[in-house]
């Protein structure tokens, strides 16, 4: 059975559109991170790894208290420990890392097996690991480095937004964990709306340049971020403009559909000489043919 | 195989694999998100241990709650309804499936001499017969039964406890009772650890 409610799909033309009878009246939902009110404390971490039934190693020290150093396909969230210098002292900006859950996800666009990578009706964008061949296309198109590919099964793995606790009516695991409500969930218009309150808080309480992180770049994120100082997004390890990259909108916007139709073309100039000039006659396979040499002796034995 | 009929295979074989990649062949359909795991699991609440807040938890464990099957924890989250976290848990308790299913987990009672390295298995009996013992002698040694004025006091000063911190109201209250009637004061709750 499916889900229906899949609105884009990686790797399908749009004459063949997913199954997506059941999307009316499914909200958009979003995640809202505040790093305003984050303590670094690795709930959502712990929690995500005790849901999705993942273990990372144990690794060493690497110089602070991020760990590991980077998502993997074993870890789906990872606190990041922003270090930063502010007047002369040590101050973290700590990142909820994540999947972006993207409105107009490059991992979908660059993937070119059908189904591997899906968005849903309420916006969560999910890879559907026993489709995927692990080419690493999504890992590459990411603005956001979030799919990693596993060295185990060679498949692709994120946080897919605990996909499985919002199909029974729950909030993410990470969300539910969050102690001080630096994470919060809901629809993508009450979080949109609850975040313009504490941006217009924090400028009331002196931090002029709190603002929210939803680039447009990307047509807007399903994990919405309320920072410090939302002009210096890579402070927190976040790219200033995030984009699909070129290459990938060529490939797939261009080059693809140029290749179809090129096919398309070449088969359709065969059809139509087929029909004006026809067969390509080889004299030679011609039954009764007499190779030029024996002809011309031929004709010599007949004029004498 | 001649040249010709090598030909037609490659070009038969362009024509399918082009007419797959432009979305005719069907295939069948998956659910694509993973099932939830939590379906018909027996839910159990208690509190978490590690912490004097003592946060509410939902312990999903494998089976009906029939006799005859063997509960093994798989899953802990916090309780939405419990006061204190309201859903939320820190990562020690977020992790807590981890502790309950740990392999370094005390499961009987040990002991270890003075001055060897070696921890060794004593029996139940064994524990409580030397825990008894050496809580009486401490206390017939040190128990001061009156103070400076000659008001009788009781106070037993040398020994503390330490007690459960996932206990309900009732235990408390039992456990205050007993440690107080022996004159103990410095009663503390694992949680603090």
């Amino acid at each position: 059975m499916a889900t229906q409610d899949i609105i884009q799909r990686s790797g399908t033309s749009q004459a063949t559109p997913p199954a997506q009878a059941r999307v009316g009246g499914v909200k958009q939902i979003a995640k809202l991170f505040d790093a305003t009110k984050c303590n670094g404390c690795k709930a959502c971490q712990v929690a995500c790894s005790e849901w999705n039934d993942l273990r990372e190693e144990v690794g060493s020290f690497q110089g602070t208290y991020q760990n590991p150093a980077s998502l993997s396909p074993e870890c789906w969230t990872l606190m990041k420990y922003n270090e930063i210098e502010d007047q002369g002292k040590l101050r973290w900006q700590f990142t909820h890392s994540a999947c972006m859950h993207c409105a107009d996800p490059a991992c979908l666009k660059a993937c070119s097996t059908s189904g591997a990578i899906v968005q849903h009706a309420n916006g969560t964008v999910d890879f559907d690991s026993d489709k995927c061949i692990g080419c690493g296309y999504c890992a590459s198109a990411c603005p956001f480095d979030i799919p990693k590919i596993s060295a185990v099964d060679n498949k692709a793995y994120k946080c897919t937004m605990c996909s499985d606790r919002l199909a029974v009516g729950l909030e993410p695991s990470c969300v539910k964990s969050c102690t001080t409500g630096a994470l919060r969930f809901g629809t993508r218009e009450d979080m949109l709306f609850s975040a313009e309150k504490r941006v217009n808080e924090l400028k009331e309480r002196g931090f002029a340049k709190a603002g929210l992180y939803n680039p447009e770049g990307v047509g807007g994120t399903g994990m919405l971020m309320i920072l410090h100082d939302v002009t210096q997004p890579e402070t927190y390890e976040m790219p200033k403009d995030p984009q699909i990259p070129l290459s990938v909108t060529l490939w797939q916007d261009w080059v693809k559909p140029l290749g179809t139709v090129g096919l398309l073309a070449t088969a359709a100039v065969a059809c139509l000489h087929k029909i004006t000039v026809g067969r390509n006659i080889v004299e030679e396979d011609q039954p009764g043919y007499q190779p030029p040499e024996d002809k011309a002796q031929a004709e010599e034995e007949a004029k004498k | 195989m001649n040249r010709r009929q090598f030909f037609k295979l490659c070009a038969a074989g362009a024509a399918t694999s082009a007419i797959s990649a432009l979305g005719l062949m069907s295939e069948k359909a998956y659910a694509a998100v993973r099932e939830f795991k939590l379906i018909g699991a027996k839910e159990t609440r208690n509190n978490c241990p590690y912490c004097s807040v003592g946060c509410g938890l939902l312990m999903y464990s494998q089976g009906s709650g029939g006799k005859n099957s063997e509960h093994a924890i798989f899953h802990i989250e916090g309780d939405a309804d419990h006061p204190v976290n309201r859903g939320a848990l820190c990562s020690k308790g977020a992790g807590l499936v981890d502790y309950v299913n740990s392999p370094h987990r005390l499961q009987y009672p040990e002991y270890r001499a003075p001055g060897s390295n070696k921890w060794e298995r004593i029996s139940w009996h064994d524990a409580f017969k030397r825990i008894a013992r050496l809580m009486k002698d401490d206390r017939d040694a040190n128990l001061i039964e009156k103070n400076a004025d000659g008001v009788t006091v009781n106070r037993w000063l040398t020994t503390g406890m330490m007690t459960s911190s996932g206990m309900a109201n009732e235990s408390g209250l039992a456990t205050q009772k007993f440690a107080r009637a022996l004159g103990l004061v410095a009663i503390d709750t694992i949680a603090r650890n």
